[in-house]
C-alpha cells in the first residue's frame, strides 16, 4: 500500500496472522492507517481486536505476514520497542499513577533530571506539562493535582496527552469511550479532533459506539473471526450499516461464535 | 477551599503539632523531662526506630512489608564479631555484616518477585530463618564490643552518634524518595504496578532495590544501637523493634496500601513514640498504658489517613472539576 493523495501510510499490517495454541485469534489482517487519519476499529468481543492492537504495540509477534511502519518492513520486538520508534498505546487501564500529580504521570519513566546530580526538575516538567495540555487543549484545574482527583475524562485525556508528548507517531486507543458519559466522551471526541487537526498522527481508535466512530473517525474496519471483512470510509457508511453487518453474522449462523 | 486542599496535603505537619504538644505536656509534667541527658535518651529510643522505617517506609509505599527487618538488626553485629573474630580487620567486619545484611535483603526481594510469594510470608518465614541463626551464632548469649576499635566510634559508639546516623540516613532516604526518578518509580510501582510496568518501569527491581535497602538500613542500625551499650545481644531488635519502625511510618503518614509516605514522616513518627515512652518512664506510668498509647495512636494515623483521602477527594471533585 503506498501513498494516496501523498499522503503516506504510517503503520500497515499485511497478511498478519496469530495463533494461541489451537485457538486461531488473527487469521489474515490487512490494515493501514495513514498520517492525520484516525481509524475506527470495530468488532464484536472475541473478534481479536485485543490480540491486533497487542501485536501492533510490540507486545505479541504475528505467526505470518508482515508489518510495515513508515513503508518500510518492520519486526516490533517489544513494547518499549515499538514505543521507541512512536507506537504508542493507551490501554484501558491507563496507566497512571493515581498518587502522583499530572505532571509526573506525563513524564513516567521520562523524567527529567539535572546533570551531573540526578535530581527531578520539577519545575520545567511542570512547564513542560502545561505546555503539551495546553496544545492540544486539555483543560485541567492543575498540573500539580494528584490524577486520582481528576475525573475519568480528564483521566483519559492526561493518559492521551501522555502518548502525544512522547512523539507518538501511531496512536492506539484501546476504548477510550468505555464507560464514559456523554459529556465526558464529548472531552475525548473533541480531543481526538483536535488531534486529526494538528495532521501528524495516524490513530487507531477500538470502540464500541458506532455513533462515536462514525462521527469522529476518517474510516471504519470491522474486524470479525480474526479478519478485517469491511474496510470503508466513514462518509459512505451508517451506524445502522454497521449494526446490521455486526448483527447479521449470528442471525445467519447461529451456531457460530 | 484551596487552603483546605493545601493542608490536607501536609500529613507531615499534624505529627509535627502532636508531636510537639506531646514535648510540651511532659515538659510541664515532669522535671527530668527538659534536659539534656534526658533529650539524648529520646533519641537512643527514636534513632533505630527511624533508621529502620526510612526503609520500611520505601517498602510500604511501594506496597511491600518487611517482618525481617528487625531479626536482619538482630544478626548483623553477630556477622560482624563472626568476621572479627576469625582475624578480618575492624572496618571489613562492619562492611561484610552490612553487605550481609543487603543480601538477606536481596534475597527478600528475589523471592517476592522471582517466586511471586507475598511479602508478608517471604519476611515472616526469613524473620525466624534468620533468629535462629542468631540463636545458633550467640549460643543465645549477648558478647561484649571489642574495645580499642577507633572505627566503632562512628558506629554508636559516640553519645550522640546513633542518633546522627539516623538523621542522616532519613535526610539522603527523603532526598532519594523526593527528588530522583527512583522515588517516583517506588511511588509508581505502589501506586499501579501494572501501569508502572507498562511505562517500562522495572517494578520487580525497584522492589528487590528497596527490600536491600532496608535491610540494608536494619543491618547498619543493629550494628549502631550494640556498639553504643557495649554489647551484642540476641535478644535486641526482633519483631518489636520492626514493628515500632513500621508504626512510626504509619504514624507518620505512610499509606499501608503503597503509593504514598515520607521518611521525614515516619521520623516524626518515630520522635512522638520516643516522647511518649520516654515521658511515660519519667511520669511513673507503666510500659502497658505506653501500649494502649501505642495502639491508640496506629488507629488515629490510619482513620485520619484514610479519611484525608475521602476529604481530598470530595474537595479535589467539587471545588475543581
Amino acid at each position: 500500500m503506498s501513498a494516496d493523495n501523498g499522503i503516506p501510510v504510517m503503520i500497515e499490517a499485511e497478511h498478519v496472522s496469530k495463533r494461541f495454541g489451537p485457538v486461531t485469534a488473527l487469521r489474515d489482517i490487512n490494515l493501514h492507517v495513514r498520517k492525520g487519519e484516525i481509524l475506527g476499529l470495530i468488532g464484536d468481543n472475541g473478534a481479536g481486536k485485543s490480540t491486533l492492537i497487542k501485536i501492533l504495540t510490540g507486545y505479541h509477534q504475528p505467526d505470518g505476514g508482515r508489518l510495515l511502519f513508515e513503508g518500510e518492513e518492520t519486526t516490533l520486538r517489544s513494547v518499549v520497542h515499538a514505543r521507541s520508534l512512536g507506537i504508542e498505546t493507551v490501554f484501558q487501564d491507563l496507566a497512571l499513577v493515581n498518587d502522583l500529580p499530572v505532571y509526573l504521570n506525563l513524564h513516567l519513566n521520562k523524567e527529567l533530571v539535572h546533570r551531573p546530580v540526578p535530581f527531578l526538575r520539577r519545575a520545567e516538567m511542570r512547564r513542560r506539562a502545561r505546555e503539551v495540555l495546553d496544545s492540544i487543549g486539555i483543560k485541567i484545574p492543575s498540573v500539580n493535582i494528584e490524577v486520582g482527583l481528576l475525573s475519568g475524562g480528564q483521566r483519559q485525556a492526561v493518559a492521551v496527552a501522555r502518548s502525544v508528548y512522547s512523539n507518538a507517531k501511531v496512536l492506539l486507543l484501546d476504548e477510550p469511550l468505555a464507560a464514559m458519559g456523554a459529556k465526558e466522551s464529548g472531552l475525548i471526541l473533541r480531543l481526538l479532533d483536535g488531534l486529526k487537526r494538528r495532521g501528524d498522527l495516524a490513530i487507531i481508535l477500538i470502540a464500541h459506539n458506532y455513533s462515536q466512530v462514525v462521527d469522529v473517525c476518517d474510516r471504519v474496519n470491522l474486524l470479525q473471526h480474526g479478519e478485517i471483512t469491511f474496510d470503508r470510509p466513514s462518509k459512505d457508511t451508517s451506524v445502522a450499516e454497521l449494526l446490521e453487518l455486526v448483527h447479521a453474522e449470528y442471525r445467519l449462523n447461529p451456531t457460530q461464535g | 477551599m484551596r487552603f483546605l486542599l493545601g493542608l490536607t496535603r501536609i500529613k507531615e505537619l499534624s505529627i509535627l503539632l502532636v508531636t510537639i504538644a506531646a514535648g510540651i505536656y511532659f515538659t510541664a509534667t515532669s522535671s527530668a523531662f527538659n534536659s539534656i541527658d534526658n533529650y539524648q535518651t529520646i533519641t537512643q529510643y527514636v534513632a533505630p526506630w527511624a533508621i529502620v522505617a526510612a526503609g520500611e517506609v520505601m517498602l510500604l509505599i511501594c506496597g511491600e512489608i518487611d517482618l525481617s527487618a528487625g531479626f536482619v538488626f538482630t544478626l548483623s553485629p553477630f556477622v560482624l564479631m563472626l568476621l572479627f573474630v576469625n582475624g578480618s580487620p575492624m572496618w571489613l567486619a562492619v562492611l561484610g555484616a552490612i553487605v550481609a545484611s543487603m543480601l538477606i535483603g536481596v534475597v527478600n526481594g528475589l523471592i517476592r518477585t522471582v517466586l511471586t510469594l507475598p511479602s508478608f510470608i517471604t519476611t515472616l518465614g526469613m524473620a525466624f530463618l534468620l533468629q535462629g541463626m542468631v540463636l545458633i551464632i550467640s549460643n543465645a548469649r549477648p558478647v561484649s564490643v571489642p574495645t580499642g576499635q577507633p572505627i566503632l566510634n562512628w558506629f554508636g559508639g559516640g553519645k550522640w552518634t546513633e542518633f546522627l546516623w539516623a538523621l542522616v540516613v532519613v535526610a539522603i532516604m527523603q532526598t532519594v524518595l523526593s527528588a530522583t526518578r527512583f522515588g517516583i518509580y517506588t511511588q509508581a510501582t505502589g501506586g499501579n504496578p501494572i501501569g508502572a510496568a507498562e511505562a517500562g518501569i522495572r517494578v520487580n527491581r525497584i522492589k528487590v532495590i528497596n527490600f536491600a535497602i532496608t535491610s540494608t538500613l536494619a543491618g547498619l542500625a543493629g550494628i549502631l544501637q550494640g556498639t553504643r551499650v557495649h554489647s551484642y545481644d540476641p535478644t535486641n531488635g526482633g519483631f518489636t523493634l520492626m514493628f515500632f519502625a513500621v508504626a512510626s511510618a504509619v504514624i507518620g503518614g505512610t499509606a499501608l496500601l503503597g503509593g504514598s509516605g515520607t521518611v521525614v514522616g515516619a521520623l516524626l513518627g518515630a520522635l512522638l513514640l520516643g516522647i511518649v515512652f520516654d515521658g511515660f518512664n519519667l511520669t511513673g506510668v507503666s510500659a502497658n498504658a505506653f501500649n494502649v498509647v501505642l495502639g491508640i495512636a496506629i488507629l488515629v494515623a490510619m482513620i485520619l489517613n484514610v479519611s484525608l483521602i475521602v476529604l481530598r477527594k470530595r474537595l479535589g471533585t467539587r471545588g475543581l472539576a
